[in-house]
């Protein structure tokens, strides 16, 4: 027992040599975000300064003042100068911390003038981004396996900190960033940036960066926001304004295309096993966390899908397709009618259907979506 | 100060108290009420750490191995409410009901009843809230700060049984608090000024005027988020004209106060425990003073530097920022009192000396990164990170719960008349301060690394140091277990019998009075000197 705190102080002191980036705050890539570092280890030095003072003194008095040594105490008490000297003291290193602080502040707070403006949401859990000067809207979730989660794969090199679709900036240019929030609060973070804003419900907050060096910068949502919060990661790749102009116009015209091909498949029929198979993908990437791959939900909290509820009831179908759509108000069951094409809704609701034993028998065709949004 | 000894006045005969379960069900008596106060403070101790370790456990390596994430969001919520409102305050409150009478030269406390109710009502309140993990869909899982909308919509029927286990806490804590008010203002013995009182009586006073300002305003926004969760209201919800930010400003306008509820008591303690081992009094008794009634002024004004992220206007921020840094200057006194007072004093290092040391070195470290969190540009970089974390820990565990450690190896023996095992104690103290540190240390780096608080799983950059932290949480946990040792021997009378003031330098009423302290103390008063 009295060896582990040695052996893990051990460790401990042998990190700083293996891991050195893995102590401190990031110097990040924006001049904010170097301002923002150098005012910390100012603070910082600062505070190890005082430390060594006050903890110095209290040591000297722990050895040299011990009874041992110094059998009869002194009896001062009380000295008005020296309590004056400790407050103003004091006083003055914090008016000297306080002049940084505030122009910094000032400086991070000042969104206008932006070049490129995106809208950032935050749902339970994952982020959608919205250019505003171009046609451009997406979900960005976390990519990692969920086999790597339960142990059953190794973790790959940016375990819970990769997405399927990163958000995408041009860099040297001022980009502004109006953050909200579909559900409860959220908070977008990308330490590189020194970039943290709450996503909150009903209301707007702006911040902004202007990113120097090309790169792929990682965060994470930092607000807890329920049962996946841990899983919501924000990745942004910064591209050379060609770069990024080549990308924006590619994914403009794809979001087009992918529009026009949903019209057109309105009119075709997919075979039950189409539907199944597709459905049991969507389900599994978008309603598993909460109702459980196995349908059973989580007793009190998330409703079970296998065997009860809307999912089996044979009139349902209009209101099983009215709640995945438009979600339920006041609960966790969120509006997926602009999260996922009119073919993705009708393969996993023809899923929860007719998997575990649902045994429905209901085909649900994108048609049968488009009616229910339309109405 | 007052030293008048007058030990004689105490009758042995009048020791008579009444026995069974029914002495501890309908006691009046501040002592006894004290006893169970601080019995209920260690069981709710070892409760709220056995989540932790579940915490800890769960971390100890990247990926999920235990908990489900929806239990392990319970886990931090429930932990957090229970080390607050079960462990650390009903300490304090137990280690006022003993020793303010007793300090103060009072035969108890002004308003027995209403103590006997305040105490009684606790075990209900942690009956709820620990009877929720176990009901459908869980406990609270949002968190002990309980944001809304998460708390509203999305809490399930645990948002009700958080709101009314918080409201019970928050009747016992305002009830505690206007006994220890009316007892410290009307029954101080003759002649004891307020500026002669203990520094314990004084930090009390003030602690419990912060509680009666504060708790009602934590009944009030809990009762909102009922209302909205249940009653149709929108408060806090955009959709129906309300604002979910106004909650975190209505909470935290509570929360930042409790903080210094949690941690003056502290101070006293210190200032009584210092002075006692250095055998010489303390430095700046009027400063100390002072000091503390700035603090408890400050703390109303400094709320919102919890939710800098939350989007305020800039001079809002500049606000609460330059409020916050002010705050240093009277902890900054307090700290250079302690060390003026051990200066050329004649020390010696028992245990509640050990404690009170680690206490002023470790709350300092925590004072030092609060500092720095106070500096709203790196606040966006710090908030809600393990450094937070870290913080927070520094100051409430080596913080508050370290004094209450030293505060229970000071007065021991004079609660049970028996010296307990100093050498166990010892052992207890050096596990307890290196393990602690093992614990709390490297979350700092966790969380400048980018770690945020509250995930259930974590990115692998950050396993060396979660493994560490978790060694270092279980040793911390096990550590424990000595102390619980230490007090069952010392409540069984094993052990030497302890002397009326077994502390040579120790001042204070309470050392006039035999040890363990009869059942009714100072019926007549004591002469202040």
């Amino acid at each position: 027992m009295k060896m582990k705190p040695l052996w893990t102080l051990l460790v401990m002191l042998s990190l700083p040599a293996s891991a050195e980036s893995q102590l401190n705050l990031t110097k990040g890539v924006t001049e904010v975000s170097n301002r923002v570092y150098d005012l910390h280890m100012t603070i910082f030095y600062i505070c190890c300064v005082i430390g060594v003072v006050v903890f110095g003194l209290m040591f000297i008095s722990m050895i040299r003042h011990r009874k041992s040594k110094n059998p009869k105490p002194a009896n001062f008490h009380e000295n008005v100068k020296v309590e004056i000297a400790w407050t103003i003291i004091p006083l003055l290193i914090l008016v000297g911390m306080a002049i940084p602080a505030t122009t910094t502040l000032i400086a991070m707070e000042d969104t206008s003038d932006a070049d490129v403006t995106i809208q950032v949401t935050g749902s339970q859990w994952k982020w959608h981004y919205k250019y505003f000067e171009n046609d451009v809207e997406f979900f960005s979730r976390l990519a990692t396996q969920q086999e790597q989660i339960n142990n059953k794969f190794d973790k790959s090199e940016n375990y819970l900190l990769e997405v399927d679709r990163p958000l995408v900036i041009p860099t040297g240019q001022k980009v502004r960033f109006l953050v909200t929030s579909d559900d409860v609060i959220h908070s977008w973070w990308v330490p590189d940036f020194a970039i943290k804003k709450d996503a909150n419900p009903g209301f707007i907050n702006e911040t902004w960066t202007k990113v120097d060096e090309p790169g792929v910068y990682r965060g994470q949502c930092a607000e807890l926001c329920g049962k996946d919060h841990g899983f919501m990661p924000v990745v942004v790749i910064a591209k050379e304004p060609a770069e990024y102009e080549k990308w924006i116009t590619e994914i403009e015209a794809e979001q087009e295309a992918a529009r026009q091909r949903e019209q057109e498949l309105l009119s075709m029929e997919m075979s039950k096993d189409e539907l199944m198979d597709l459905g049991e993908k969507v389900y599994n990437s978008t309603c598993a966390a909460c109702h459980q791959p196995n349908g059973q939900g989580v007793n009190g909290v998330f409703p079970a899908l296998a065997g009860s509820g809307v999912a089996v009831d044979p009139d349902g179908t209009s209101k099983h397709i009215d709640i995945v759509v438009n979600g339920v108000s006041g609960t966790a069951m969120q509006a997926f009618g602009e999260q996922l094409s009119m073919q993705e809704l009708a393969a996993v609701i023809t899923y929860e259907r007719n998997a575990w034993g649902n045994d429905t028998g209901d085909l649900i065709q994108a048609a049968d979506i488009n009616e229910v949004m339309n109405q | 100060m007052s030293t008048a000894v007058d030990a004689t006045h105490h009758d042995a005969h009048h020791d008579h108290k009444p026995s069974g379960i029914g002495r501890w069900l309908f006691t009046t008596n501040h002592k006894d009420i004290g006893t169970l106060y601080l019995w209920f403070s260690l069981i709710m101790f070892f409760v709220g750490g056995a989540m932790a370790m579940v915490i800890r456990a769960e971390l100890f390596q990247p990926g999920l191995q235990l908990v489900e994430p929806h239990f392990f969001n319970q886990m931090t919520t429930v932990h957090g409410l229970v080390m607050i409102f079960g462990a650390v305050m009903p300490a304090f409150v137990g280690l006022a009901n003993w020793m303010i009478p007793m300090m103060i030269g009072a035969p108890d406390m002004a308003l027995p009843r209403m103590n006997n109710w305040s105490f009684w009502i606790l075990p209900f309140a942690f009956c709820i809230l620990l009877g929720s993990l176990f009901s459908a869909g869980g406990g609270p899982a949002f968190g002990w700060t309980a944001y809304a909308p998460l708390s509203t919509q999305y809490g399930g029927d645990s948002t009700a049984y958080f709101v009314f286990s918080v409201h019970i806490m928050g009747i016992s804590s305002i009830m505690g608090a206007i006994n220890v008010i009316v007892t410290v203002l009307n029954m101080r013995a003759p002649g004891m000024t307020l500026m002669k009182m203990p520094m314990f009586v004084w930090t009390w006073l003030i602690t419990a005027f912060l509680l009666i300002a504060v708790m009602p305003v934590l009944a009030g926004a809990v009762t909102m988020l009922l209302t909205d969760t249940y009653f149709g209201t929108s408060f806090f919800d955009a959709a129906g004209g309300g604002d979910p930010v106004m909650y975190q400003h209505i909470f935290w306008f509570f929360g930042h106060p409790e903080v210094y509820i949690m941690i003056l008591p502290s101070f006293g303690i210190v200032s009584a425990i210092i002075p006692a081992f250095a055998r010489k009094k303390l430095f700046g008794y009027s400063s100390m003073v002072y000091a503390t009634a700035a603090i408890a002024l400050l703390s109303f004004l400094v709320w919102a530097h919890h939710m800098f992220t939350t989007g305020m206007p800039v001079f809002a921020e500049l606000f609460f920022m330059y409020c916050t840094m002010i705050i240093a200057v009277p902890t900054g006194v307090k700290i250079f009192n302690w060390v003026a007072t051990m200066w050329r004093g004649s020390l010696t290092f028992e245990t509640p000396m050990l404690f009170a040391l680690a206490f002023v070195i470790l709350f300092t470290i925590g004072g030092f990164s609060g500092l720095m969190l106070a500096i709203t540009p790196a606040d966006f970089q710090y908030h809600d990170t393990y450094f937070v974390v870290a913080h927070f820990h520094y100051v409430l565990v080596t913080g508050a719960v370290f004094s209450i450690m030293a505060a229970a190896y000071y007065w021991l023996p004079k609660w049970s008349g028996y010296m307990y095992d100093t050498t166990l104690s010892k052992v207890h103290f050096w596990l307890s301060v290196i393990s602690v540190n093992i614990l709390f240390f490297p979350m700092h780096f966790a969380g400048l690394a980018g770690m945020p608080r509250r995930i259930p799983d974590y990115a692998t950059q950050f396993a060396d140091v979660n493994q560490i932290t978790s060694i270092g949480g279980f040793a911390f946990g096990l550590s424990q277990l000595v102390f619980l040792w230490v007090v069952i021997k010392c409540a069984q009378k094993k052990g030497e019998k302890a002397d009326s003031k077994p502390w040579e330098g120790a001042e204070g009423f309470e050392w006039s009075v035999p040890s363990p302290a009869p059942y009714h103390t100072f019926e007549k008063p004591p002469k202040v000197e």
